[in-house]
């Protein structure tokens, strides 16, 4: 069994959310973000080792998209639109990261009081995946590049995707791949606003975005 | 059969993204969806009950039957309008335009006849992606932005409904149940099911599709979107998207009644319901853009529908008369504030006003509709909101009641003034004089769409009638 890894990578994944909270180079995030991925994408032969072909495409796939080509695509809108930082975040950074670890000590307190499965009783993978999720979220509202709000998004689904996990073995193939497909069509859209918001505006910013109020 | 009904206007779709002229392109709008609302009508009425495909993923069911009947009618309403307007923005290609319509007519089928939880979410992911491109029609800063805020809080919606659907997948696994995702077995294993699994996975679900539905607070994105994409787009999102995250969480509560939740879900469903009821009416008072107004507008009838859930028992059937009723009189409201606003080249009151003699028809339209949204007799959302308000005195929910009919007197006046603004008082001439008058096709489907909700408000046909007291039903059902 390699399950007494598991809890190592996923303090590793925790730690990354910290990163993606703390910095404004938005390449650093990229990188957090690549490497959360590429993590994620190994644990389904950590959890079942035994998952046969289809197990390993799913792995594949996920690494391949997760860790290379979303970032790739990204990186490049980056340079298109010629940032390095988050310049003026809602929240500053010191508070991102407090808020981030209040959020990771109660999603650890929470899922404590929610019945796992015996096999799942002393996983770390409930409190992790309900951290990440708060993490993600958190970089989503109180960032102002359309970029870092993407990579936001990209964490949110990390944090979902490890709870699916849980039902890897349970789950009809086509949901897991439909999680992957809108994932990427998802972000591939999004990809494609940023491209007009960088035409539109010269820069990605979504200070821009604030003619429609109340 | 079943799978017709989603591989159909795919097709059209193809068909149209190989026409490559932008002035012939537009009319196979009309005559597919004619096509698809007749297959729709074969199929709802057809002798034997339920019709699936595809093993038990596709069902058409009786909530399906009312639902997609009307999703398609609407869209063939809608569709009819398209050719008159896209002849009047011939300077944007529409191409990708109208190929997204088709697409979203599909994805939308999908998400009604799914039996399946990950099938439906998936569905529901593709209706959000494939209406972003018809949002940004327009190609300009302000629809931009507004598709930028649809794509990222719809998306954080539907990532939120999947974190949900696990949860619910996770309560099954949890009782030990061989973990399946197919509603009907989820239903009939409900008493089993986890229940603080199910409690969490309830509320997640809720807020995802909520957010699709655009329930406060999670309707940021609708004020912007419906204000700044055309008038069709805004109706089949006002009338289509939403009732699609409708049938999503009527599912769900499906499921939760099953298990013995009901109380928890319903009490959950009305405090929501009321508070998207008073945050509309709270923005709609003062609002100077009549077509953000529509979307506050859509805000608080949302909230009436999921208020209908909560209550209950006939309000049930209430709100599922409301879901037609809202959607078809948001048809009238989106299209002739359309004309309105190209006839003036602004939707800001300030700009606008004396619309009854600009444009007399779609002046006269606006202000018909307006009367029907906000409950006046003879239209027909006065008697879905009668029932609902009618359910909750009798079932003894004196304060949900006495709410529901505060807020929609607060609404009427809020909508009242910003309406009269724009119909009343002398014709200010446009900024940049443009020549639109009312024409047949710019009005004769609104007139089409009005006489449908006058005909619900005076008579409501049997057949429909059968099919909505039979989806009552099957959501009442405890299996």
């Amino acid at each position: 069994m390699l399950v007494h890894i598991l809890d190592p990578v996923l303090i590793v994944a925790l730690a990354l959310n910290f990163v993606a909270l703390g910095v404004s180079r938005i390449r650093a995030v990229i990188t957090a973000v690549a490497l959360q991925g590429m993590l994620l994408g190994v644990l389904p032969l950590l959890v079942h080792p035994g998952i046969g072909v289809r197990g390993i495409v799913l792995v594949v796939v996920t690494i391949a998209i997760k860790g290379f080509v979303i970032p790739a695509f990204l990186a490049r809108a980056m340079r298109e639109a010629n940032i390095q930082h988050e310049v003026t975040p809602v929240l500053s950074y010191m508070s991102s990261l407090l808020l981030g670890a209040v959020g990771t000590a109660l999603a650890l307190v929470f899922s404590y009081t929610l019945p796992l499965a015996d096999e799942h009783s002393d996983l770390l993978l409930v409190p992790a995946s309900l951290a990440t999720v708060w993490s993600g979220f958190l970089i989503l509202t109180t960032r102002k590049k359309a970029i870092m709000q993407v990579l936001g998004y990209l964490i949110l689904e990390n944090g979902i995707y490890l709870f699916g996990l849980l039902l890897l073995e349970a789950m009809p193939f086509l949901v897991e791949i439909g999680i992957l497909l809108d994932l990427f069509t998802g972000v591939f859209v999004m990809g494609i606003i940023i491209h007009h918001i960088s035409r539109e505006f010269s820069s990605t910013s979504t200070e821009h975005l604030a003619e429609l109020k109340e | 059969m079943v799978l017709l009904l989603i591989l159909f206007p795919l097709a059209m779709a193809a068909l149209t993204y190989a026409v490559p002229s932008d002035r012939a392109r537009p009319w196979l709008l009309p005559v597919g969806a004619l096509a698809q609302l007749a297959l729709v009508g074969v199929t709802v009425f057809a002798p034997r009950g339920e019709v699936s495909a595809v093993g038990d993923w596709l069902l058409l069911d009786a909530l399906g039957k009312v639902v997609l009947s009307f999703i398609t009618l609407l869209f063939f309403l809608c569709s009819l309008y398209a050719p008159g307007y896209l002849a009047l923005r011939a300077d944007r290609p529409n191409r990708i335009f109208c190929a997204s319509l088709f697409i979203s007519l599909s994805t939308m089928s999908l998400v009604v006849l799914s039996r399946h939880l990950g099938l439906m979410w998936v569905a529901m992911e593709a209706t959000t992606l494939i209406s972003a491109p018809s949002i940004y029609f327009n190609h300009n800063s302000r629809s931009l932005e507004a598709t930028w805020k649809y794509l990222l809080i719809g998306s954080v919606g539907i990532a939120l409904a999947l974190f949900g659907s696990f949860f619910l997948a996770y309560s099954s696994l949890k009782a030990g149940l061989e973990s399946t995702l197919l509603f009907d077995q989820l239903i009939s294993h409900a008493p089993q099911l986890s229940a603080p699994w199910l409690h969490a996975a309830f509320v997640l679900l809720f807020i995802g599709y909520g957010t699709k539905m655009g329930l406060a607070p999670m309707h940021t994105w609708k004020p912007d979107a419906y204000g700044e994409a055309p008038g069709i787009v805004g109706t089949l999102l006002a009338g289509g998207v939403t009732s699609c995250a409708f049938v999503a969480i009527l599912r769900i509560y499906q499921i939760c009644r099953a298990g013995a939740e009901a109380e928890f879900a319903r009490e959950i469903m009305i405090f929501m319901g009321l508070l998207s009821m008073a945050v509309a009416a709270v923005f709609m008072v003062r609002q100077r853009d009549f077509k953000r107004m529509l979307a506050y507008s859509s805000v608080e009838h949302m909230g009436i529908l999921i208020l209908g859930v909560g209550i209950g028992g006939a309000a049930l059937y209430g709100a599922l008369l409301h879901l037609i009723n809202n959607g078809l009189t948001k048809g009238v409201l989106f299209l002739s504030a359309g004309n309105i606003h190209r006839a003036y080249g602004s939707k800001l009151t300030d700009d606008v006003s004396g619309a009854i003699r600009r444009v007399p028809v779609s002046g006269a339209l606006f202000l018909a509709g307006f009367l029907a949204i906000t409950g006046s007799p003879p239209f027909g959302p006065f008697i879905s909101e009668f029932t609902i308000v009618n359910a909750a005195i009798g079932s003894g929910q004196f304060l949900a009641g006495g709410l529901f009919l505060l807020l929609l007197g607060v609404v009427f006046i809020g909508m009242g003034a910003t309406v009269l603004a724009v119909v009343q008082g002398e014709p200010v001439e446009a900024k940049q004089p443009n020549g639109f008058r009312d024409g047949l096709s710019t009005c004769a489907p609104i007139v089409l769409l009005l006489a449908l909700v006058l005909l619900l408000g005076l008579y409501i046909p049997p057949p429909l009638e059968g099919l909505l007291r039979e989806a009552a039903a099957f959501l009442e059902v405890k299996r």
